[in-house]
């Protein structure tokens, strides 16, 4: 049999995901995290007496302590199961991309382990993130 | 000349090996399988109260023999070599359970089919009269696996409907010169198959190609038939793969009854209730159904004649990294109870 024809007949076999329920999830928990944000964003806000970017700085910080809180006990994974994007995107889900990885490789040691392996899954986004928000703000500055 | 072997790939035992004792020990989930009551002992924390993973997967290993060789009323040191493997890099778990054990040792690697090679070249040992106790041994545990090759275990990501869910367990079969059977009749080597496929979440698909090249040439080899088994059993294809597997059969024109051609991987796992997606896999996987159900339905005459074809995808994470596709294996033992 060729390659060609045993990848058509591979594509034949997989099973389906179901789209719409995940896109669902996505946009329920995902929507659910952010709304959660925003609740803590207006509380600080008003209690604290904060400015609007320093009150969104000290709600990021809550969302990540959350997001690795979560990770720490072993419930984020669960979330993520379901929710999937709706899970990964926010601020949340980058706590939990860097935590992981630090909690598995706890057992290779601090340096070997948790310190090089701590960016194995969030460090392509923060490479990529980062340079590609600079060329977005050269352009924004020159355009 | 060689005058066991048989046609192009296969070997014909003049005093075919008896499987004297197995033995078979997993972690939690698997007991909560549909063969949870088939195996001989269940942890019920996959850490196995070890510092790591990977020394709990070496645990498993070491148990499997223990009990193996006490089941068979031997002690270690009667055993001539122990033969086997895992999936992790350097096969850190197997040797580490054979430095504790002190038995002679080869380490093998043909990743999930291991089981049967390790089967093969023990049983080709025995009927060449180089030993006459060996023991084989494979293992996999599903928290090593994930770290080695995929992504840390709380990591909130999805994992695709085509993976499957690593085994965690060990099987130990301790072969003998002489014994009552089951016996290994024929091995039937497999050659590296790879048809392209490189998607590392779909190993069945990878797989199923090098499954059926080693079982249409089993057949030919030995001018048999599907219907001279009573089982046709494949490591881990998992659904999916089971079912290219079939159809490839088909196209070979090799009839296979849906009965008689179960998968370890769909065996073991209850995958509606238990979110195992395609299947379970691992070198652990076909051990532990080999040595916990299989065996027990052979020397229970359930069944008489068994090919058992244990499937590896031979990929590393450097070879999917650099987009290369999984060359895949397969070997074939023929495993009769009376003769």
């Amino acid at each position: 049999m060729e390659n060609d024809d045993y990848k058509g007949l591979v594509e034949d076999k997989k099973p389906k995901p179901n789209y719409i329920k995940n896109c669902l999830w996505a946009f329920l928990i995902g929507g659910l995290i952010c709304t959660f944000g925003q609740v803590i964003h207006d509380y600080i806000e008003g209690k604290f007496a904060l400015t609007h970017l320093e009150a969104t700085n000290a709600t990021t910080l809550v969302m990540i302590f959350i997001g690795a809180l979560l990770t720490g006990i072993g419930v984020y994974d669960l979330i993520g199961k379901r929710a999937g994007a709706g899970s990964i995107i926010p601020i949340t889900g980058f706590a939990n991309s860097i935590v992981a990885p630090a909690m598995e490789f706890k057992r290779e040691g601090y340096v070997l382990g948790v310190g090089s392996k701590m960016f194995t899954v969030a460090g392509p986004v923060l490479v990529y993130g980062i340079t590609s928000s600079v060329i977005v703000g050269l352009i924004y500055y020159f355009v | 000349m060689a005058v066991k072997k048989v046609g192009k790939q296969t070997v014909k035992f003049k005093n075919p090996p008896t499987v004297l004792s197995v033995a078979s020990i997993v972690g939690p989930k698997e007991r909560e399988g549909p063969l949870g009551n088939y195996f001989d002992k269940t942890v019920s924390d996959d850490i196995f109260n070890e510092k790591s993973w990977e020394k709990a997967e070496s645990k498993f290993i070491k148990e499997a023999i223990c009990l193996a060789t006490k089941k068979a009323l031997m002690n270690i040191q009667d055993i001539d070599y122990m033969l086997g493997g895992d999936l992790l890099n350097q096969l850190m778990s197997t040797n580490f359970a054979a430095r504790d054990m002190q038995i002679p040792f080869y380490g093998l690697f043909s990743a999930c089919s291991t089981l049967t090679e390790s089967l093969g070249l023990g049983s080709k040992i025995i009927d060449g009269g180089y030993a006459d106790y060996v023991v084989v041994s494979t293992a996999s545990h599903f928290a090593t696996a994930e770290r080695q090759f995929r992504n840390p275990l709380e990591l909130g990501n999805q994992r695709k409907l085509t993976a499957q869910w690593t085994v965690t367990g060990s099987g130990a079969a301790i072969l003998s010169r002489k014994g009552h059977g089951p016996y290994i009749t024929y091995v039937t080597t497999g050659k590296v198959i790879d048809l392209g496929i490189n998607d590392v979440n779909n190993m069945g698909a990878a797989m199923a190609p090098a499954a059926v090249n080693t079982i249409v040439n089993h057949f030919k080899d030995t001018k048999s038939m599907p219907s001279d088994y009573d089982l046709i059993v494949t490591g881990d294809l998992g659904k999916i793969g089971r079912e290219i597997a079939i159809e490839l059969l088909e196209k070979e024109n090799y009839k296979v009854e849906e009965d008689k051609f179960i998968d370890c991987g769909v065996e073991i796992f209850n995958h509606d209730c238990q979110d195992t997606h395609a299947g379970g896999s691992g070198a652990g996987c076909c051990a532990v159904v080999f040595c916990g159900y299989l065996f027990k339905q052979l020397v229970n005459k359930e069944c008489n004649h068994i090919l058992l074809v244990a499937t590896g995808a031979l990929l590393s994470t450097t070879s999917c990294q650099q987009g290369e596709s999984i060359p895949s294996i397969a070997h074939a033992v023929s495993i009769k109870m009376v003769l």
